[in-house]
């Protein structure tokens, strides 16, 4: 039985991070995987879903159903989108034709690092970094508490040539991003950046590693406006030695 | 209740006070839950099985309401019910008439808060007096508790003594333990003279009519014992089925509210004086109150009623860390507090709340009985939009993504235009300082990025061109 493994990219990653979408596939291709990339594939759904506009979060996350059907795996680089199809899906079509479906492909998706480490039975890539590195990691929210993703992106990064490790106090707190909440309630997500943003300049570090990009983008936007050096980088970014 | 929130936060985020009492108090609550939870054998095993229990009360709800009541009244105690807020207040009014009450001591009661039965007390002539420490400077200082198990969580002890100093002559200090003691020296004198002592109550156990209270003062055990009637205030989903439930919920209610193995006072109330004992009430109430609960019962809100009001989640919420209590707008804060105020009050009441959430999950983590708190912030926002509060502009933005996003042209147009335009605003940098409105709320404290040249489809395509090609 051949097995169809299917790249999501996410919407975040395919138009402002493409580089992050090429060091995930490459990852996966280099274990092997004959990843396939559905062109027709958008979003997950979850702005609409997460601001209560079910009909509106419904319609795009019935287009993933059509897109990713035939696949015994999706793989993506984000735990928030994998998190969405794999917890809130079932909610999503409770009481619809397509609930069965959506159930299916609920269990089907997989984060990056999950995938690597859970399913491929991966902890070394062979990744190797350029200079010595110190990182603190950032335990996104919806892949760390949604989908239990804290202990296969660590065993992967244990594993990568010249990179350190290191504590991060709060390294599981929210940055305050929670998609349209940074818009809809700014000030409070704000003061959520500033404490990521003083949690990370507490911490001798080089980088910080996370494994969501829209994380990423709302610290880097913090740490870019306060004019600090630091930056946060993707997790496939490190595996690939790019950093 | 007005909808005050965006004022409110604003408010709270630039009180230095109040920042600092919250980094303290919501740190400690935090790690000090941790420390006691690390101890169990297994946290999830005990927080699972108190979830258990907590389902067994609520799907037997009427049934186990039923024999509460017949137990109390074995136990010589009387029972009465509140349909809401005020008949709550008046049946309490019309107890003290009867039994000649003039002066009461209450203590911690949260469901005497959704009352307000203070003002409705004091409103009537009768002196009503905090007991609880927290409670008791909050009173004094005119203000509303901001935290479910610590009330005066928003004030510094540096104020506190301040406040003491002003409303009682307390010789300043910056001791909490001299505060306490001087505190203490003014409450005794209330009890002796109380007529009516008031509490709240952490559990009531169906299968021997016993109120359990949980505190770590004393001041609870004093007012229900000491003054001749005592009066225990509950909200129906309080009740539970035994005691082996009591044994599992009491023990993760103190190591998820203040990091307590036990709390140092765990009281249980079975009843009036009896004729061979020494002291106790002459007579024993409990005012059982609905207040909009039953209506949540049976829906998809019902594991709301689970919580036991332990205030682990407002902790570790960082939406509460930056806002703390007051900013929610009503007597429950917090995660809990975004649920329970628009179910208990009506959704129109306190449209905000379940948006005041950026869904991180930490509150669900840190629940003792497993309350999925983000997925109803998710359901009531649902509810909002189709009742139709977002305004036309979030309506048609929402439309006009559906049809871009469902569409693979359009949103690969769609993504064209947006890295244009992007690229246009953000210049060499690659930064965008400033953003049009709505989205100026990013740019106010956080640069966005330009989209990239070419998007991650273009890039695969051109990769696998030259694969082909060689």
């Amino acid at each position: 039985m051949t097995n169809r493994v299917a790249f999501f990219v996410t919407c975040i990653v395919d138009t402002i991070f493409p580089h992050i979408g090429e060091a995930a596939f490459e990852i996966l291709e280099r274990q092997g995987v004959k990843l396939e990339f559905p062109e027709a594939q958008t979003c997950c759904g979850q702005p609409a879903f997460n601001s209560g506009f079910t009909r509106e979060a419904r319609e795009v996350a019935e287009h993933f159903l059509d897109v990713f059907a035939g696949y015994d795996a999706i793989v993506t680089p984000s735990g928030s989108c994998a998190a969405m199809a794999h917890h809130y899906y079932p909610e999503l079509f409770r009481g619809h034709r397509r609930f069965e479906e959506a159930k299916r492909i609920a269990a089907r998706t997989y984060e990056l690092t999950q995938y690597l480490v859970d399913v491929l039975g991966v902890t070394d890539v062979g990744a190797s970094l350029p200079r010595p590195t110190r990182a603190a990691i950032h335990d996104a929210c919806h892949g760390y508490r949604g989908l239990g993703i804290a202990r296969q992106p660590r065993a992967l990064l244990s594993n990568v040539k010249n990179l350190t490790l290191v504590e991060m106090p709060g390294h599981d707190q929210c940055c305050g991003f929670g998609g349209l909440f940074a818009i809809k309630m700014s000030a409070i997500s704000g003061a959520m950046l500033q404490d990521k943003l003083n949690a990370i300049n507490g911490v001798d570090c080089d980088v910080v590693i996370t494994g969501d990009a829209s994380c990423m983008m709302h610290i880097n936007g913090g740490l870019s406006r306060a004019g600090s050096p630091r930056r946060v980088v993707h997790v496939a970014e490190v595996l690939t030695g790019r950093v | 209740m007005k909808d005050n929130f965006s004022r409110s936060v604003i408010i709270a985020l630039n009180d230095i006070q109040l920042q600092t009492a919250l980094d303290r108090g919501t740190t400690r609550g935090v790690n000090n839950r941790i420390v006691a939870m690390g101890e169990t054998t297994d946290a999830n095993a005990l927080r699972h099985q108190a979830r258990l229990a907590r389902e067994r009360a609520l799907n037997h709800l009427p049934d186990l309401l039923q024999q509460l009541e017949r137990n109390v009244i074995a136990n010589g105690g009387h029972v009465l019910w509140a349909r809401d807020a005020a008949e709550l207040n008046q049946i309490i009014l019309d107890l003290c008439r009867k039994h000649d009450v003039r002066r009461v001591t209450k203590g911690k009661s949260m469901v005497t808060e959704e009352s307000e039965l203070n003002h409705a007390l004091e409103a009537n002539g009768i002196e009503v007096t905090e007991s609880d420490l927290g409670e008791y400077i909050v009173q004094l200082a005119g203000e509303t508790p901001s935290h479910i198990v610590f009330p005066m969580l928003h004030k510094t002890k540096e104020a506190t003594a301040q406040l003491l100093h002003d409303k009682l002559g307390m010789p300043m200090t910056d001791k909490p333990e001299d505060m306490t003691r001087f505190v203490r020296g003014v409450m005794r004198r209330k009890y002796l003279e109380a007529d009516m002592g008031i509490s709240g109550v952490n559990f009531a156990i169906a299968e021997t009519g016993t109120i359990a209270t949980v505190e770590n003062e004393g001041n609870n055990r004093l007012s229900t014992s000491t003054p001749r009637v005592y009066v225990a205030v509950m909200g129906i989903e309080k009740v539970i089925a035994t005691w082996e439930d009591y044994a599992v919920l009491v023990q993760l209610l103190a190591r998820s509210a203040t990091g307590q193995r036990l709390s140092v006072y765990n009281n249980l109330m079975s009843g009036p004086r009896r004729a061979d004992e020494p002291d106790g009430p002459d007579v024993f109430y409990l005012v059982i109150m609905d207040n909009g609960r039953s209506r949540i019962l049976g829906t998809e809100y019902a594991e709301s009623l689970a919580c036991i009001r332990c205030g682990a989640c407002l902790n570790a919420c960082p939406v509460y860390q930056n806002i703390g209590g007051h900013a929610y707008g009503w007597v429950y804060p917090g995660p809990i507090g975004s649920i329970v105020t628009p179910l208990l009050l009506g959704p129109t009441r306190a449209p905000k709340l379940p948006y005041a959430s950026s869904l991180c999950g930490a509150c669900q983590a840190a629940c003792p009985v497993e309350i999925a708190i983000p997925d109803m912030l998710l359901r009531l926002r649902r509810d909002l939009v189709q009742a139709g509060d977002p305004t036309p502009g979030w309506r048609i933005g929402m439309w006009l993504w559906a049809t871009a996003f469902k569409s693979p042209v359009l949103y690969r147009l769609g993504g064209k235009m947006a890295g244009m335009a992007t690229r246009l605003l953000a210049g060499r940098s690659g930064k965008i300082k400033s953003l049009p409105p709505p989205f100026d709320a990013w740019t106010k404290q956080r640069d966005f990025p330009a989209f990239a040249e070419s998007s991650f489809r273009e890039r695969l395509k051109r990769r696998r061109g030259k694969q082909t090609d060689a």
